[in-house]
């Protein structure tokens, strides 16, 4: 393994009637959608609407209470699937272990796992630093870094593994607007790199009509619309409407 | 509460489970042991040197007084090595230790770290709890073990320098050699295992269950220590009754 580059081996992600209750409250009410391979797939919805729990059962960190997930045809609830298929997300908060510097989160992987010897993994890290911008940032702790580059670390370490399949949480939020346009550029390269099929999950209109193939539309636990970034732009539904056209309204001055 | 205890109970199960990782893990065991051992040496060695030494004072003049005096050494010695030592370096390492392992676990569940770590396929257990669990499982009974010598050596002083006890510290310490024996010690030793390996898990269970920002790590870590300790005192009963000659 050198420092992440093609990956033919991208997954299809399919969703089948996902539902999710917290207590009494319905978080997901039934969504259904297809990932192609290699493909950018955003969600996009208001806060609270359900979009870190699916990308949380889609990587297995939770399950879902009916419905069913599969990669590449084959459901996720079995181990084997879950250990078959190489998948990694980027967190919100970039959720980097604050103990470790920058070299030894990105290498953590490599390090836990035995996969490469320390001075390979060095070589490795820094070449995958590199990718992301980072070059020469091992030694620092992840508190000396920026929002940005803790994201862009967390990307790094994401691609440390080779992923198949790529889930990024809000990547952009709490980022300045040229940081955030860094980040999408960073996803956008990354995809063309190595073909790796993305879903994002964002808020962000700006990131997620830039990235996009295709986009998801949630609200309230249920998909509204869904299509190319041109195809939910036209969507009548004014739900739709009112999430990606919302603006401040000035009250007029006297 | 008794959802609590099963967790537990599963926690240390998977965590015996994962021994056989130990080697693998030697590198943090070896970090973490560091902090537990060294970080509270000097702390123990206060602490253990007026233990010994207020036991000799409280009870040295009254038996100074009837002529008992001569069997101080013994007192000392024993109470020290079987109770006092084990329970109160037990409590004290709760404190400095448990809420540290709560506090750390906790704010890595908080912040999402745990999550990351199941993401790559890194097992918690293996990555968090086994280091620490063996870590202070070898460290409480080391430093059980210097605060047992510590606090024989406070007791001798004491007897000595004290006019109202005054017995010379050879003295003191060829009692103690008669009446303390090898098992003696080693049923303390054995307790403070007992103790380390209740800290571990209740702290490393408060750490893991943590919910909410920062209040919920207070929160844990004040349980953590609370229910260590409360634990401690309920299994030092115990566990003197099965040891008792």
């Amino acid at each position: 393994m050198s420092a992440p580059e093609s990956n033919n081996n991208c997954v299809g992600v399919e969703v089948r009637g996902l539902k999710k209750n917290f207590g009494r409250q319905e978080i997901l009410k039934g969504l259904d959608f297809k990932v192609e391979p290699g493909e950018i797939f955003v969600i996009m919805g208001p806060s609270g609407s359900g979009k870190s729990v699916l990308l949380k059962q889609i990587i297995g960190l939770e399950l879902p209470d009916e419905g069913e997930i599969l990669i590449n045809g084959e459901s996720i609830q079995s181990p084997e699937v879950m250990d078959k298929y190489r998948m990694a997300m980027v967190f919100q908060s970039g959720a980097l272990l604050n103990s470790l510097t920058v070299g030894e989160n990105v290498g953590l992987y490599l390090a836990e796992h035995r996969l490469k010897k320390p001075d390979e993994i060095a070589r490795i890290v820094a070449q995958t630093l590199d990718i992301v911008g980072l070059k020469g940032t091992e030694e620092k702790m992840p508190s000396e870094l920026s929002g940005g580059m803790k994201k862009r670390v967390a990307i790094a370490r994401a691609l440390i593994v080779e992923p198949q399949l790529i889930l990024y949480d809000e990547p952009t939020s709490e980022l300045d607007p040229v940081s955030a346009m860094v980040i999408g550029e960073e996803i956008l390269r990354l995809n063309k790199r190595s073909h790796v099929t993305s879903i994002v999950v964002s808020h962000d209109r700006d990131l997620a009509f830039g990235v996009a193939d295709r986009i998801a539309v949630i609200v309230e636990g249920s998909i509204v619309a869904i299509g190319t970034p041109e195809e939910v732009k036209s969507k009548p539904d004014p739900l739709v409407q009112k999430f990606l056209h919302a603006d401040i309204k000035r009250p007029n001055k006297s | 509460m008794f959802e609590n205890i099963g967790e537990m109970l599963v926690l240390f199960w998977r965590t015996l489970m994962a021994l056989p990782m130990t080697l693998r893990q030697r590198h943090k065991i070896f970090e973490h042991f560091f902090e537990i051992g060294n970080g509270s040496l000097l702390m123990v060695c206060v602490l253990a040197f007026f233990i010994g030494g207020e036991t000799a004072l409280q009870t040295g003049p009254f038996l100074a007084e009837k002529s008992f005096g001569g069997y101080l050494g013994g007192i000392v010695g024993y109470s020290v090595c079987r109770e006092l030592a084990p329970i109160l370096m037990a409590i004290l390492i709760a404190g400095r230790s448990g809420s540290a392992m709560a506090a750390e676990i906790g704010s890595m569940r908080v912040y999402q770290e745990i999550d990351a770590l199941r993401t790559m396929n890194i097992n918690p257990i293996h990555y968090l709890i086994l280091p620490r669990m063996v870590a202070i499982a070898i460290a409480l009974p080391m430093l059980v073990l210097f605060a047992i010598l510590v606090g024989w050596v406070g007791g001798g002083i004491v007897s000595a320098a004290n006019n109202r006890i005054d017995i010379p510290i050879q003295a003191f310490f060829k009692n103690l050699q008669e009446v303390v024996k090898f098992q003696d010690v080693g049923n303390g030793l054995f307790k403070s295992f007992c103790f380390a390996l209740i800290i571990g898990i209740v702290s490393c269970h408060q750490g893991l269950v943590t919910i909410g920002g920062p209040r919920g790590i207070g929160r844990s870590v004040t349980k953590a220590v609370v229910n260590s300790i409360v634990l401690i005192i309920i299994f030092d009963y115990i566990l003197t009754r099965v040891l008792l000659k």
